[in-house]
């Protein structure tokens, strides 16, 4: 494979009264599989639908039910880990997470604690170009989510939804590699980014099919680095854990207040205690869930409605050869392969459907320009009027007609512009518009000097002054160019003009 | 031995939302002793690399296809619940 190779990013540096201080921090992101139907039911996962509609007897832990597992959250969770370059344990188990809350009918959550299926694995976290942060994943479990508690409905009661209960998840769980709040943030967009490439994770996290629980501590500089030689915690400070964000913006900003809590303590003397912090967003500030504490006591232990997950290497084989190409692998192509630069390659493979419109645009063209096109042209208005690539009304065929065109010199650059415009409006055939419209480019001699001769003849003032005054030749290019309505070869018209002005 | 004291007794009933008066849980916690001692007998046993076993007979967990079968009956599912509101399952309010 391709691989670009990268420098590790300076870690986040927050100077404190008594020095500076570093962040460290890992994370456990719940992903939801893209499935059809829950991990252990036949209900649907479709997101939005009336409330507990999408909900069987198992979900609603009626009694004597039993789970049966759904092989293809399986497979997209194998999937996930080998998109991960993760180890895949071809034997895993469930166990059984006990809390009561209302959205958990079962009073207990079906999950991997001692087994999980898949094991280390490590994501590149692109910060700039030549610059990413290696993170490595500790492992990914399979479990169940939980319903929907709605708190504001009523003044005495909480209303629950059971639609999302038992939709399966991947908690991707990272070692303490993450070095800052941009970072933080660049870690779930890249697992986002894998994940949508893979198609095993929807990664919408306004609909909440992408969340996190940010483990966030403060050291000073060098701890960090004894601890990645030793592997021995008792360098890094004591962590909090911030739980469930589901925004990029909200993480970061709770990252940054969490450590300078965490700094204002040590350097006013203090012990960090280790809790379960949340974030208010109104505020701006994470709170203790202290008191909740005692509820965390989860006595896991083995499901007994559920075998072990045995799965057989040749299984996994066959997922593996079905992979897509990935992020890293596509940009680290579109750099040799099209010679764009590595920040324009970034751009074009953040979206799958992207990097595909790009390369039907690219094809047997010349990249560079494919890709000015459709990043500054079609992104850039895609994204005034907001819309995503599959609703663009121009199709990566009208764009290469239009790149055809200029390579052809049959239009300019400007006249391309506006044919764009007509494509974006109007659509049609690139080739066609330019030949009804009288769009062509005059290449035709003889007709741009009969254009720059009029223009000579009707300002003999400027005439005498181009003669002391050089740069003055733009004018009557800018006046020739007016003239023929844009559609003269402009380096043609630069000659003549400076040839008939004797310079 | 393991000796569960009261106050691990009122902690486990607590946990599993039992609801247990003072008077009963001294007695409580000898017979989940009871239990626990009874259990530990088991500790005898040297299981030096034998396997843990989870199936009586040589069995593969059942899987099912990726295929919506259940659902859509919000009516019955709520049927059972001591008070539902529009289609949701009411509760006394929990607070986050």
């Amino acid at each position: 494979m391709l691989d670009l190779t990268y420098d590790a990013p300076a870690p986040k540096v927050i100077p404190g009264a008594t020095g500076d201080w570093e962040l460290v921090i890992g994370m456990e992101v719940h992903a939801q599989v893209r499935s059809n139907a829950k991990l252990f039911s036949g209900a649907s996962t479709e997101f939005g639908a009336e409330p507990n509609s999408h909900v069987s007897f198992m979900d609603a832990a009626m009694p004597g039910m039993l789970p049966v597992i759904n092989e293809f959250c399986v497979e997209q969770a194998v999937r996930t880990g080998l998109g991960l370059r993760a180890e895949i344990n071809l034997k895993s188990a469930f166990d059984r997470k006990n809390y009561f809350y209302p959205d958990l009918p079962k009073g207990y959550q079906t999950s991997q604690l001692y087994h999980p299926l898949v094991g280390e694995g490590e994501v590149l976290v692109d910060m700039g170009p030549g610059l990413a942060r290696r993170v490595r994943i500790e492992r990914i479990h399979v479990e169940e989510d939980a319903g929907k508690s709605i708190h504001d409905m009523d003044p005495a009661m909480s209303f629950v939804d059971l639609n999302r209960t038992g939709v399966a998840l991947m908690e991707i769980v990272s070692r303490p590699d993450i070095r800052g709040p941009e970072e933080a943030a660049a870690y779930i967009a890249k697992l986002r980014q894998i994940m949508r490439y893979l198609g095993t994770c929807e990664g919408n996290m306004q609909s909440g099919n992408l969340r996190a629980d940010v483990n966030v501590s403060v050291c000073r500089p060098g701890d960090y680095e004894r601890y990645q030689d030793s592997q021995d915690f008792a360098h890094l400070g004591t962590r909090c854990e911030i739980k469930n964000m589901n925004s990029m913006r909200f993480i970061q900003q709770a990252i940054e207040y969490e450590a300078r809590r965490q700094i204002g303590i040590l350097e006013d003397g203090g012990k960090v205690t280790q809790e379960t912090r949340l974030y208010n967003p109104d505020k701006g500030e994470t709170r203790s869930m202290r008191g909740k504490e005692e509820a965390h006591d989860y006595r896991y232990f083995p499901c007994p409605d559920l075998l072990p997950l045995e799965i057989e290497q040749g299984w996994v084989d066959a997922i593996r050869d079905s992979l897509p190409e990935l992020p890293d692998a596509k940009k680290a192509r579109f750099v040799t392969d099209y010679g764009v630069t590595e920040y324009d390659a970034g751009v074009l493979t953040a979206e799958v459907e992207n990097a595909a419109f790009f390369e039907a645009v690219a094809e047997g063209r010349d990249g560079k320009q494919a890709a000015n096109w459709v990043i500054n042209e079609l992104f850039g208005r895609l994204n005034k009027e907001g819309l995503g690539i599959g609703e663009s009304p121009v199709s990566a065929a009208q764009l290469g007609g239009v790149l055809d065109l200029i390579a052809e010199d049959a239009i300019s650059g400007k006249i391309a512009k506006e044919l764009f415009e007509i494509l974006w409006e109007e659509g049609g055939d690139p080739a066609e518009i330019v030949e009804a419209r009288g769009m062509k480019q005059v290449t035709d001699t003889a007709a741009i000097e009969a254009a720059v001769d009029e223009i000579i003849a009707a300002n003999p003032a400027q005439v005498e002054k181009a003669k002391e005054n050089p740069k003055l030749v733009g004018w009557f290019v800018g006046q020739v160019m007016k003239a023929t309505g844009g559609k003269a070869n402009p380096k043609a018209v630069n000659q003549i003009v400076a040839q008939k002005l004797g310079q | 031995m393991s000796r569960i004291d009261t106050e691990t007794a009122r902690r486990v009933a607590k946990l599993a939302r039992i609801a247990v008066p003072d008077d009963d849980l001294p007695a409580l916690a000898g017979e989940l002793s009871g239990i626990l001692d009874f259990m530990e007998q088991l500790g005898e046993v040297d299981v030096t690399g034998v396997a843990p076993m989870t199936s009586v007979t040589p069995m593969r967990l059942k899987r099912r296809e990726d295929v919506v079968t259940e659902g859509e009956m919000a009516g019955r599912i709520l049927s059972n619940a001591p008070d539902a509101r529009e289609g949701f399952f009411a509760v006394p309010k929990v607070v986050e």
